[in-house]
This record gives C-alpha cells, sequence and structure tokens, in this order.
C-alpha cells in the first residue's frame, strides 16, 4: 500500500508530465486518492498505466449534493504485481456534466460509464455506444441523483392506464396539470 | 442425377431444381446475417439476460448484451436507509453471493468507522464465505451442467447446496440473504451442534466432488463441449477488467484472498488453481478445484476457532445484548439509539474489495456523517465480467455461446442491481 508520501512523490510526477492536471491529493484510511481535472482524465490515467497500475476495476459515480460542483466520477486503479490502489476522483457541474470517456484505452469502462450516464447524466464524450443500460431507454431523468425522490417514480397500475396516464413521464397524458399516480392535482 | 438442360428461370419453380446443385446455385449465396433474439425469458440465460445475436448460418458474428430487466434499484434504497439496515438490501444484489455482498459493504462501513473486528467474527465470516462460495460454485456446475444437457449433475449439486443451506440456517435462521454478517462481526455466535455438521460437510464434500467430476471430466461429449472452446487470452480479459475465475483460468493468479487478504484470510494455508488455455474446460476446472481449497479453509477456520466475541464490544455500533435491557438503562439507550437512527459514521469515502465467487466484490461507501450513507455503489463482477463476453463467443458456434455464457456464470441479481 503506498503511504501518504508515495501518493505526494507520485501526485509531484502527475505534475511534472501534466501540470495542471492534479488538483488535489488525499490520504484516508491508508489509501491515495488523486483529484483531477475532468479534461484530464485520460491523460492521467495513461500515465498512471505507465506507472504500474493497469487494472481499472471499478469506474462509479458519487452525487455530492449539495456541494458544487455536485457529480463526481471515480476510478478505481490497481497495480497487480505490487498490489496497490489508488483512486482517481473528477468533479463535474450538473450544468455541463462532460468527462472524457476512457472507453478506447480500457474497454472495462464501457458498461461502467454508460451506468454513470444512465444514473447521474455524466456524459462521456467520446463513448462507442453511450445509452442507458439499467433503466429503460425512453426514461427521463437521473434516479442517482441525491434530488431524485425516493418514491418519485409513478407505477403504473390498471387503473391509471385507463385513464391514459405515462409512466415515463409521470404525467398524465390527458390532463398533463394531474398527477400520473393519484389523478390529483 | 443427370443435370436439366433447360436454363432455371423462376426459384420458385420447385420442379426445376435439381438436387445435385447447391441451393446457393439458385437463390444465390446467402452471405446476408441474420439477427436472433435470445432472451431476457430463456432458461440458459440464467436470469433474465437478453442476447441480441447476429448469426451468419450457425455462426456468432456478433453479441449484444441487454440488460437492466431486474434493476430495483439497491444503490439507491441503501441511501434512505440507516447503516445496519442497508445490509439486507445490499445482500439482495447477487442472490448467491449473499455473504460477500454484506461483506464487501462492512468491510467498507468498518473501514470508515476505523473499527476492529474481534478475531472469532473474522473466523466466522470466513467460514460462511466459504460455505457461501461453494455453495455458489453448486448452482452454477448444476445450471452449467445443465445447458450442456446433463440433468443429474443438477440434482447432485442442489444436494449439496442444500446441505450448506441447512447450515446458514442453523447459525442464522435463514436460508439465503441471512444477515449473518453485520458491521462490527457477525449477528450471532454459532449454536451447539454447528462446528459437527460442518466438520460433517466438509468430511463428506471432496467425495461428493469426486463423483462430480468423476461423471463430468471423463465424458466424452463434455470434453468435447468445452476442451478449446471460446478461449480469451489473460491480457484481453484483464482490459475488459474481468477477475475471479474467469481471470484464473487464463493463467493469472489473481486472488484478493491472498493478495490482499481480509477477514484474516492469511492465517490459513490454501492454493489458487489457475487454467492454463482460458478456454472452457479451465473455467469449469477451476471452479471445481475451488470447491476443495474452499473445504479446506473452512476446515482450517473450524480448527483453529479463537474464543472471544462475536461482535465488537463497541456499544456505538452494535446491538447491546438482550438481557441487559432489563437491567441496564445505558444498555436501553444505546438500544433505543441504535434501533431509532442508527450509528453515524465519520465523513469519508473508501472502496473496499474482497473476493466473491465470480470476482472483485468491491463495495463503495460515502458517508457525509450523518446515519445513512450518502452513496453505496457495488461493483459487482458479473456485471463487468459480462464484457468479457462478446470477444469470448465471436466467431463460435451458437450452441458454444450458451456453454459460454453458462461458464461465464453471470448472476443478473447482481448485474442489474
Amino acid at each position: 500500500m503506498p503511504d501518504a508520501t508515495g501518493l505526494e512523490l507520485l501526485a509531484q510526477d502527475l505534475r511534472e508530465a501534466h501540470p495542471d492536471a492534479v488538483a488535489d491529493t488525499v490520504f484516508f484510511r491508508d489509501k491515495g486518492t488523486l483529484v483531477v481535472g475532468p479534461a484530464r482524465i485520460g491523460d492521467v490515467l495513461q500515465f498512471l498505466k505507465g506507472r504500474g497500475f493497469t487494472f481499472l476495476a471499478s469506474v462509479h459515480g458519487v452525487d455530492y449534493y449539495p456541494e458544487e460542483p455536485r457529480l463526481g466520477v471515480h476510478y478505481e486503479l490497481l497495480d497487480m504485481r505490487e498490489v496497490d490502489r489508488l483512486t482517481v476522483k473528477l468533479r463535474v457541474p450538473t450544468g455541463d456534466p462532460v468527462v472524457p470517456s476512457v472507453t478506447p484505452e480500457w474497454p472495462t469502462a464501457d458498461h461502467q460509464e454508460r451506468e454513470v450516464y444512465d444514473m447521474f447524466g455524466v456524459v462521456f464524450d467520446g463513448h462507442p455506444d453511450l445509452r442507458r443500460i439499467l433503466m429503460p431507454e425512453d426514461y427521463e431523468g437521473f434516479p442517482q441523483r441525491r434530488d431524485f425522490p425516493i418514491g418519485g417514480e409513478p407505477i403504473l397500475f390498471t387503473e391509471h392506464a385507463a385513464q391514459g396516464t405515462d409512466y415515463t413521464l409521470g404525467t398524465n397524458v390527458a390532463d398533463p396539470e394531474k398527477l400520473a399516480t393519484t389523478g390529483e392535482q | 442425377m443427370a443435370t436439366t438442360e433447360e436454363p432455371r428461370t423462376a426459384a420458385v419453380d420447385v420442379s426445376s431444381i435439381d438436387h445435385a446443385v447447391s441451393p446457393s446455385d439458385v437463390y444465390g449465396t446467402h452471405d446476408e446475417l441474420l439477427t436472433l433474439n435470445m432472451g431476457p425469458h430463456h432458461p440458459a440465460t440464467h436470469g433474465v439476460l437478453r442476447l441480441l445475436t447476429v448469426l451468419e448460418g450457425e455462426v456468432v458474428r456478433d453479441v449484444k448484451p441487454i440488460i437492466g430487466y431486474v434493476h430495483t434499484g439497491i444503490e439507491k434504497t441503501c441511501e434512505d436507509k440507516s447503516y445496519w439496515k442497508v445490509v439486507p438490501v445490499i445482500e439482495r444484489m447477487d442472490y448467491l453471493a449473499y455473504y460477500f455482498n454484506a461483506m464487501a459493504y462492512c468491510g467498507a462501513v468498518e473501514r470508515l468507522l476505523d473499527l476492529e473486528v474481534p478475531k472469532r467474527a473474522q473466523y466466522l465470516r470466513v467460514i460462511h464465505l466459504e460455505l457461501c462460495r461453494i455453495m455458489s460454485h453448486m448452482v452454477w456446475m448444476g445450471t452449467g451442467a445443465l445447458d450442456l444437457g446433463a440433468i443429474s449433475i443438477f440434482w447432485y449439486c442442489f444436494r449439496e447446496r442444500e446441505t450448506i443451506l441447512d447450515l446458514f440456517e442453523m447459525s442464522s435462521g435463514q436460508r439465503m440473504h441471512t444477515r449473518y454478517i453485520q458491521v462490527g462481526g457477525v449477528m450471532e455466535d454459532i449454536p451447539t451442534g454447528f462446528v459437527e455438521k460442518c466438520r460433517a460437510f466438509c468430511r463428506t464434500m471432496p467425495g461428493r466432488m469426486d463423483d462430480v467430476a468423476a461423471i463430468l471430466t471423463k465424458n466424452e461429449i463434455v470434453l468435447a463441449r468445452l476442451r478449446d472452446v471460446c478461449p480469451l487470452d489473460a491480457q484481453t480479459l484483464l482490459d475488459y477488467g474481468v477477475t475471479g475465475p474467469l481471470l484464473r483460468a487464463a493463467g493469472n493468479p489473481w486472488d484478493l484472498r491472498k493478495a490482499e487478504p481480509y477477514s484474516s484470510y492469511d492465517d490459513f494455508d490454501f492454493k489458487i488453481p489457475i487454467g492454463a488455455q482460458g478456454d472452457n474446460y479451465d473455467r469449469f476446472a477451476v471452479r471445481l478445484a475451488e470447491v476443495y481449497e474452499s473445504v479446506k479453509i473452512i476446515e482450517q477456520a473450524l480448527d483453529g476457532l479463537p474464543e472471544g466475541p462475536y461482535i465488537t464490544e463497541d456499544r456505538k455500533v452494535r446491538l447491546p445484548p438482550r438481557h441487559e435491557l432489563a437491567t441496564s438503562m445505558e444498555a436501553l439507550i444505546h438500544h433505543f439509539k441504535l434501533v431509532t437512527e442508527g450509528f453515524r459514521v465519520p465523513p469519508g469515502e473508501v472502496y473496499f474489495p474482497i473476493e466473491g465467487p465470480r470476482g472483485e466484490y468491491g463495495c463503495f461507501v460515502r458517508s457525509d456523517g450523518s446515519s445513512k450513507p450518502a452513496r453505496v455503489h457495488m461493483r459487482d463482477p458479473s456485471f463487468v465480467n459480462l464484457q468479457a463476453f462478446p470477444p469470448m463467443v465471436k466467431d463460435a458456434y451458437i450452441a458454444d455461446l450458451i456453454a459460454t455464457l453458462a461458464m461465464l456464470d453471470p448472476v443478473l441479481g447482481g448485474i442489474d442491481r
């Protein structure tokens, strides 16, 4: 496991190779984290690949609501020879949630970036097939965001179908002023 | 047969077709591709997995897995539950590896809390994790053999699985989704008679596996269906993020139990079975060999089971013993606080990986300092491993696609979460 000093040295090397790539370093519970700018993520991961972190274990999203910028994407890297783990984190605002895709260099990121897009609405620029993966294709909204309510999902019951409600939009098609689930205002 | 002299004009004129010439001479060559949908409800897809296959004759040219049919939003649900109430929900992700889901989550929370787990609890966890690994491999082997057309293996494997579920029922009261592992240790100490029953299982299991191996590994049909079928090299697997038996079958001995020991795995002596070719037979053989190693680990854990508490003594995290509630005001307050609000966890983010039956189960937990996790994410190996399925089956026969899917061992509950 890398110690705090090792993390700083790594960050220093990274800063020399790519100035303004590393925004911050965090060392928490015996594990290092590099906070990077979203635009340089491809360069950073490629640099770390050269330093032995050749396995991308996980890509996942986080919503830091109410902090800004809200959306985070985490890359869990693993060095199998040194048995060393490193997290690379970046943050993007909800207004411009664009992150360069790393799928061309890391095929494992394919499904995982799609999941982050599906759940948080982070757009991965350059992803070969950026579609929803777990939610239905015509779904609206990003359900893992913190401001997406639990129980806010309208459920289509038989009686609602008779009212002409659309479960994906959550609105009453016949009367958009009414809520889909209850038929109330 | 003689060929007709008359020129063939219309293909629909059946009488004009001579059987000495191939249909392609009459109709033109059939180089067009057929798109065939398999699933989501298909007995060979091991759950609700939909495969959009592109076939050229019987040969698979492309396959697109379409998932999400059993997405239940477990990660979202976790954000609305206090830390200790997340365990039963998160166990239902990969429904064959419930101990592993719980272990990855509890390990992450314990790391956030900086909490030491007693040695006895660690050993009890190891016993149940390895039992669960055998149980998962039994389901895989039974259903996998079923896909190859061998139904008797299914009954043998499910007999062993039942024995393990009986053990789970004995220690926790539940057969599946036991909620046995919890933050700080395990739910309860093992009852009287558990050790003896578990030892009896460990004595019989290798012989039972020998029987299954004797039926399968010397079977001409099984060998023809598995050997040299759909191999994939270790580097490609690593690029796709594949871990677990699939990666080990290709010759890479990566196993988190050895590489990054957690829960006292470094106390036990066991081997990591690896394959050489990375074909379907190796995938099968590696899992079969893992069962023997798991039995060895369980036996060692039973032999060396230390005395002591089965859960941490930290009353801020664990529920007080039931009998104290009648006599101790402090215990009553702790009980009330834990049951109503739950315990608070210092802010931070951790990723806790463990080795499950399908690979790396990595649980990411973010705490904002409250009593509910701000984000829970499971890096499920089935979800990641599924990406390696299209390169595996490209240019293979469609029958081998079924066999490869069986040897991939995806659990759709884990993929969709």
